[in-house]
């Protein structure tokens, strides 16, 4: 337990500790850029600046250990002076576009700026001027904006092990981005937008789509229904200042009515059709003998994963799509022949925890029902943004239900915001269809947690294996054990999100934290809301739901069977890493760049 | 200069039989990406996707590493590639102006090649032979005591070669 | 300690008995054809039948590279001169058959006319004290050579004799300190890593050389690498480690197949590989070839590379000694550091201890180039005065200029101004100069030189090799780098010069790795020592040297000015008027600079950097 003075107060810490942290104990906040603990520590943006007695030079605290008889002074002029003059230095190659930015007000530069009490800018001096990456359906990267705290670098490598980013070019234009400075586009990114969540700036967002969803909503032809996913409910109300994880799903349902939508439905209901469908295929190859594992398929940035680093292992994603697709499916065929309206007129949106989904609706083969199943999609981040133009507070709202049919789910449907919950959801079915009888406990805590997990569950003479994967550094590694056949199940579960959707690429963006572990934390605190939601349920079995039954009964048949196949099902294609040439850039207004 | 289809084919057979003792092993990205560029003369996009493929490495890793070396080079070099040395020595007397002379000469612009193919002219790295400043690397050859007005019966012999 | 380079000198001439040539190779001799002068000399000994009998070998750079083609002539050691190919004839007539010198070919000394006939009797090689270099030039770089030289008797020594920790005592004796730029004391370094825990430990060799200007990691791995190899070992066993990797710049490629080429004879000889001198000892060295990056002869940046990945620093702690190479702690030297090593072990730590001052012992190498008469490779002892150095051994300034400044230190390093011409060259002296010793590069500048374009040179290079990692660097030194070239175009302020100075200081501060805490030296040390040069820069507008392109044109300097009219005719703009008896001037709005004038002015009365003032100096 090494002794230190800080500030010239001592004070004892743990062994092996940082000079940031141990100053944090002695309740001095030492400002961060660069620094997210546990994920990202490459020492870069040098604003935690410290002055160590008898140290020739000011050092970074974010990787300095705390050691014995250390003299550390946070606060002199000359440090101060040292970390106002780095952000003035940021700033002399940062455009100043705060007004127009999406992430005023919150983004950790300006928070910097203006905890700094930046007011002029004395430096002056060429700036990089990159061009912005807005192929991709889901991320856009405005580099101009980026940093160089390489905090996408880590994320991406070490909890997606996708890759995509790398510092490239070197010296003044030295900057994250993908292979070439190119576009995602030509990558094998998984669109999960885990980047945009630790971008400090406005470097990184998703592509916007309220534009599209005001245009539908003004335009008096089109009929526009709305399914939200089961972690909005308790994740908008960050938004508007609640604490985390506080549910609120009746406001959720008022605010969407006052915006116009023409219906409100519960994208948990297209939860409980997964889960109808995964769990009879599930059957199905517990019947035929494999291939196993069945791995979920619920999440687009797994599925592009799998598509992408391992389409040797196709066969193995459940064929059903993700609640997201279901839903959109049945909207246009299920719901627009209980309307009686014509599927062309129905414009289905989706807000979603997600900026994944943005690309899997687009994907060719996501309009079975004769139409793009989806049309657009909001994330949280948006949906919030639609509610603050229109003025809607959220908090003065009173509490809403969803509209029918579509609009009553089960628990089971309700837990897949979080992760574990595909999977609990889908055994509470199997079980009961495997044995034959009721499961009385309902809930399988074996298979909550936020780390790797993985369980055998008896189901009379079965026992199934199944394992919950969080991450797709996580899904790799579990693959590459399976392969090597060190290990071995019969389903598994993948989400690509710390703590799956609730902790989702397009969640409200929290920056109260320079810890990664406590960040995951907070996301996983957004779940608690959804077990509280599917403990008051009537019905927490998919297969109990009534609306289910009934869809089943009036419109589809049994689970699994030709029509469900049709609109339920999809197909996977075994997908190229990179694009061999470059794809053709869109058309930017030139933005004028002061000198 | 556009290079033959069967010729790149030949290429890329000998680049894949030159990554594969790169295969598995740490730290071997530069030594391949080096023996790519021996292979192909520049390191074009392809090539670099060929390394990435083959290694199992990032694109973006590879992309990192060329785009953070100054030898490599993303673009096809002359058949002459004239480097003009940028150390100290070499400036003090009179590096820059013989660039300047270099670029006139070849009408080569800084970082192309002619339209012949013949030349490229470029800046270099300090290259250990200061005291012969200011120095020209042709190749592998080195020319000391470079004067402007040697340089049109150099670039003369050159263009025999 | 002379003793000792007297020692090797007679060891020298008791070793080499027979005829033998080594034609020097160096860069500047193969510019200026030495090879033809090889091949003539093989077509002469052929022509006489005696080829095979009389080795000709080509070395590396040997002496004076002013006076290339040169060759030396074993066993007299004679040094021949400015060779064309068809002296090959006389040489082998007389010299080789009936062993008369062919003094026409000998050097000169064009003050004294004394006639030289052995190296170290060239003014360049009298007052130098060749200990590194010992073997450079003077033997071929093949181990059988080396051994010849006593080579491998120091490792020898160590395995047969010495424990580890007496190996590093005796380094510590020495006191050698790292020669690579940091000057960190050696002994210290390899203790720290024997005591290291780590269940492999790795030794790397430094040899990525970066300093523009510097080229004596270079000339020993060219000349006489198994000193290095034999240094390596001598570290790996010393350190506790099995495998050595030398880390070699692409931009050397002689020095790559010479390391490579002495690495398979060494393992021939088992002097690599398993059970050394069957001592039970095993060590190997590998090489890794960078591909063009200064900051990768930062230690944590070497690492990445080796690594395979870009050149990025890391922050310290933790230390390559405790975490370095795949983790495990790591050795990092300099070629020479590594290359004093076998002489230390052989000669004992204390006999080096007394050459050099105390805290700066042994001999260094420095890398003398730039405006003097002779450049090349000084070995002298550490303390040294500048002064001895570059009038003594390089033979003052060409053209009889003004000397105006030295530049140690490279890019990290800083500029001697005349008043410090009789510094010692020595780690505290250069330091508390705002300099450092550095790598040893040693550029001299005379009266022509810009020190605002040298710092701003120095910035731009440091600027383009920022690894573009931590922002002060990364945008710092861009910073810099836009007002000084500001200054230099005709564009400054005085408040610049402010503003330059308090980015110098950050950089210094807070930057993550040496080459953004180092880069400003050159500005620094500039701005304090040259600050007029700056000011005339900024408020008179003009370039004293002459450098500046926006602010040198020519002026007529009224005192010398003979009003002879000469300049007035000459002048293709019309640019020049006056009438007799009073001094003719210049229009700066009309010249074109095309410097006839400044040249045919029979009185030396028209200066460039005469300066335009701020209307005229955007043309
Ligand atoms: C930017 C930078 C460049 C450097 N370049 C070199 C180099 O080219 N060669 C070298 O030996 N040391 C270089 N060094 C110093 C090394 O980091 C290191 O201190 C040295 O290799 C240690 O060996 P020594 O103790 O034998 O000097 C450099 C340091 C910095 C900060
Ligand atoms: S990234 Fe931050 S500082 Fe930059 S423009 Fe956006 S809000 Fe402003
Ligand atoms: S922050 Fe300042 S500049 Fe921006 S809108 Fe408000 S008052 Fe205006
Ligand atoms: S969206 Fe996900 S996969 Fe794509 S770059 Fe960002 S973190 Fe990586
Ligand atoms: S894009 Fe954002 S997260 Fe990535 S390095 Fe730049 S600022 Fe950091
Ligand atoms: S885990 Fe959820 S939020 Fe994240 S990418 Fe997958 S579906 Fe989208
Ligand atoms: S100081 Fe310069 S070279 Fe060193 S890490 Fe920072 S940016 Fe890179
Ligand atoms: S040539 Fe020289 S001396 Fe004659 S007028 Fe011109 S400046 Fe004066
Ligand atoms: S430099 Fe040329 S143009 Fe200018 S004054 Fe002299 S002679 Fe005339
Ligand atoms: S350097 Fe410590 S937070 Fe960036
Ligand atoms: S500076 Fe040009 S060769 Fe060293
Ligand atoms: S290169 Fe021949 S004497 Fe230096």
């Amino acid at each position: 337990m090494p002794k230190l003075l800080i500030d010239d107060r001592e004070l004892e810490v743990e062994e092996g500790i940082t000079v940031l942290e141990a100053a944090r104990k002695a309740g001095i906040d030492i400002p961060t850029l660069c620094y997210l603990k546990d994920l990202n520590a490459p020492a870069a943006c040098r604003v935690c600046l410290v002055q160590v007695e008898g140290r020739p030079t000011m050092d970074a605290s974010c990787v300095l250990p705390a050691q014995e008889g250390m003299k550390v002074y946070t606060h002199t002029p000359a440090v101060l002076s040292a970390r106002k003059q780095m952000i003035e230095l940021l700033l002399s190659d940062h455009p100043f576009e705060c007004l127009t930015c999406e992430r005023n007000l919150n983004c950790e530069l300006q928070r910097m700026a203006k905890r700094y009490g930046i007011r002029d800018l004395r430096l002056e001096g060429a700036r990089n001027h990159f061009p912005i990456d807005d192929l991709s359906p889901s991320v856009v990267r405005e580099p101009d904006k980026c940093i160089r705290c390489r905090r996408c670098i880590s994320v991406c490598e070490y909890y997606q092990s996708a890759g995509i980013y790398r510092m490239v070019e070197r010296s003044f234009n030295a900057v994250a981005g993908p292979a070439f400075n190119g576009s995602l586009m030509e990558t094998p990114c998984i669109y999960c937008g885990q980047c945009i969540t630790v971008c400090p700036t406005g470097a990184l967002r998703e592509q916007d789509s309220t534009g599209r969803v005001w245009e539908a909503l003004q335009d008096p032809g089109l009929h526009v229904v709305v399914q939200t996913a089961p972690s909005i409910r308790s994740t908008i109300g960050e938004e508007f200042g609640y604490p985390v994880g506080t549910l609120l799903t009746g406001q959720m349902v008022a605010s969407l009515r006052r915006l116009g939508f023409d219906r409100v439905f519960d994208d948990c209901f297209g939860a409980d059709v997964t889960v109808m469908e995964e769990a009879t295929e599930l059957m199905e190859r517990l019947e035929r003998g494999g291939p196993f594992p069945q791995f979920t398929s619920c999440c687009p940035s797994w599925v592009r994963f799998c598509e992408s680093f391992y389409p040797g292992l196709i066969d193995n994603l459940s064929e059903v799509k993700s609640p997201q697709q279901c839903f959109g499916a049945l909207a246009k065929t299920y719901y627009a022949r209980e309307a009686g309206i014509d599927p062309a007129r129905i414009f289905v949106v989706s807000i979603m925890p997600c900026v994944s989904k943005k690309y899997e609706l687009l994907r060719p083969e996501m309009a079975d029902s004769g139409c793009r199943d989806v049309d657009a999609e909001l994330s949280t981040r948006e949906f919030a943004q639609m509610l603050f133009q229109a003025g809607i507070d959220l908090r003065k709202l009173p509490e809403e239900e969803f509209d029918s049919p579509m609009g009553y789910a089960s628990g089971a449907g309700v837990i897949f915001g979080s992760t574990g919950g595909v999977m609990e959801a889908t055994l509470r079915t199997v079980y009961e269809w495997v044995t034959g009888k009721e499961l009385d406990r309902v809930e399988f805590p074996e298979v909550r947690s936020q780390e790797y997990k993985d369980a055998e569950i008896q189901m009379g003479e079965k026992r199934l294996k199944v394992a919950v994967a969080r991450g797709t550094g996580e899904a790799r590694r579990l693959i590459e054990a399976i392969l090597k056949g060190e290990k071995e199940y019969h389903f598994v579960e993948v989400m690509a999100c710390p703590s799956g959707c609730v902790g989702g690429g397009g969640q409200p963006i929290y920056i109260e934290t320079n810890d990664w572990n406590e960040q995951v934390a907070h996301r996983s605190r957004r779940a608690g809301g959804l077990f509280d939601s599917d403990r008051s349920k009537e019905f927490r079995k998919a297969h109990h739901n009534p609306s289910i039954v009934k869809l089943y009964s009036d419109f589809l048949g049994r689970p699994g069977n030709d029509l469900a196949h049709r609109l339920l099902h999809t197909r996977y294609v075994s997908r190229k890493l990179y694009a061999p040439e470059p794809l053709p850039k869109k058309e930017h207004k030139q933005k004028v760049q002061p000198l | 200069m556009a290079v033959r289809p069967a010729k790149e084919k030949e290429l890329y057979g000998q680049l894949t039989l030159a990554l594969e003792k790169y295969k598995g092993k740490p730290g071997v990205l530069i030594a391949a990406l080096q023996e790519a560029q021996q292979v192909f003369g520049y390191l074009p996009r392809k090539v670099m996707i060929h390394v990435a493929n083959e290694l199992t490495i990032p694109l973006a890793e590879v992309y990192s590493v060329v785009s953070f070396y100054s030898l490599f080079s993303t673009v096809p070099v002359g058949v002459h590639r004239l480097e003009v040395c940028m150390g100290t020595a070499c400036y003090v007397r009179g590096a820059e102006q013989l660039l300047k002379e270099l670029q006139k000469k070849t009408g080569a612009e800084p970082g192309k090649v002619t339209a012949d193919g013949l030349f490229s002219v470029a800046t270099t790295r300090c290259v250990g032979a200061c005291s012969a400043a200011p120095v020209i690397k042709i190749g592998e050859e080195l020319h000391g005591g470079a004067t402007p007005g040697q340089l049109d019966a150099l670039l003369e012999e050159l263009k025999k070669r | 300690m002379s003793t000792l380079l007297e020692e090797l000198a007679e060891e020298r001439i008791r070793l080499e008995t027979g005829h033998r040539i080594l034609i020097c190779g160096g860069i500047p001799c193969t510019s200026l054809g030495c090879r033809k002068v090889k091949e003539a000399l093989e077509d002469e000994l052929r022509r006489r039948g005696i080829e095979g009998q009389i080795p000709v070998e080509v070395v590396g750079c040997i002496g004076d590279c002013s006076l290339g083609p040169a060759m030396i002539v074993y066993p007299e050691g004679i040094v021949y001169q400015k060779l064309k190919p068809e002296d090959a004839r006389a040489i082998v007539k007389e010299h080789l058959a009936k062993g008369r010198i062919v003094e026409k070919l000998l050097h000169r000394d064009p003050r004294t006319k004394e006639i030289i006939r052995q190296r170290e009797q060239m003014p360049f090689y009298r007052d130098q004290s060749r200990l590194v270099l010992r073997n450079c030039g003077v033997i071929s770089a093949h181990i059988d050579d080396y051994i010849k030289y006593r080579g491998y008797a120091a490792l020898a020594r160590a395995l047969a004799e010495m424990t580890p920790e007496q190996v590093i005592e005796e380094v510590k004796t020495a006191g050698l300190r790292g020669r690579g730029g940091g000057g960190f004391p050696t002994g210290r370094k390899w203790e720290i890593i024997r005591a290291a825990a780590g269940e492999e430990k790795y030794v790397i060799c430094n040899a990525d050389e970066g300093d523009p200007g510097a080229f004596m990691d270079r000339n020993i791995l060219e000349g006489d690498p198994h000193s290095v190899l034999e240094g390596m070992i001598i570290a790996g066993y010393a350190a506790g480690a099995r495998q050595g990797y030398i880390y070699v710049r692409a931009e050397y490629p002689m020095a790559v197949r010479r390391a490579r080429e002495a690495i398979a004879q060494a393992r021939e000889k088992k002097l690599l590989g398993e059970n050394i001198f069957e001592k039970g000892f095993n060590f190997d060295i590998a090489i890794r070839i960078g591909a063009g990056a200064f900051v990768c002869g930062e230690e944590t940046a070497l690492i990445s590379s080796i690594h395979g990945t870009r050149g990025d620093p890391n922050p310290r702690p933790p230390f390559p000694a405790q975490k370095g190479l795949w983790g495990m702690p790591t050795l990092i030297n300099n070629v020479e550091t590594l290359a004093n090593i076998p002489l230390i072990v052989l000669h004992g730590g204390a006999r080096f201890a007394g050459l050099g001052t105390p805290g700066s012992s042994g001999t260094k190498v420095f890398a003398l180039a730039g405006k003097v008469n002779r450049a090349g490779l000084v070995e002298v002892p550490l303390g040294t005065p500048l002064r001895k150095i570059v009038f003594d051994i390089g033979g003052g300034i060409p053209g009889d200029k003004r000397f105006k400044a030295a530049q140690t230190g490279g890019p990290s390093g800083g500029c001697l101004g005349p008043e410090l011409l009789d510094i010692p060259m020595d780690y505290r002296s250069l330091q508390e100069a705002g300099s450092m010793v550095g790598s040893g590069g040693l550029i001299i500048m005379d009266e022509d030189t810009c020190m605002v374009d040298i710092a701003r040179f120095y910035l731009d290079f440091t600027q383009d090799e920022s690894c573009g990692k931590c922002t002060p660097c990364r945008i710092g030194t861009k910073r810099m780098l836009e007002i000084l070239e500001k200054i230099t175009a005709g564009k400054g302020e005085e408040r610049d010069l402010e503003t330059l100075e308090q980015l110098a200081l950050l950089l210094k501060n807070s930057s993550l790795c040496g080459l953004g805490r180092s880069a400003p030296n050159p500005v620094l040390s500039t701005l304090h020592r040259f600050q007029d040069e700056y000011l005339a820069h900024i408020r008179e507008r003009r370039c004293p040297a002459g450098v500046c392109p926006n602010l040198s044109r020519p002026w007529i300097m009224e005192d010398k000015c003979r009003a002879c009219g000469i300049c007035s005719r000459l002048c293709p703009a019309a640019a020049i008027t006056g009438k007799k008896g009073t001094p003719y001037r210049i229009d700066p709005a009309k010249c074109i600079d095309c410097t006839k004038c400044f040249e045919e002015c029979p009185f030396d009365a028209i200066g460039r950097g005469g300066g335009v003032y701020a209307e005229t100096a955007d043309r």
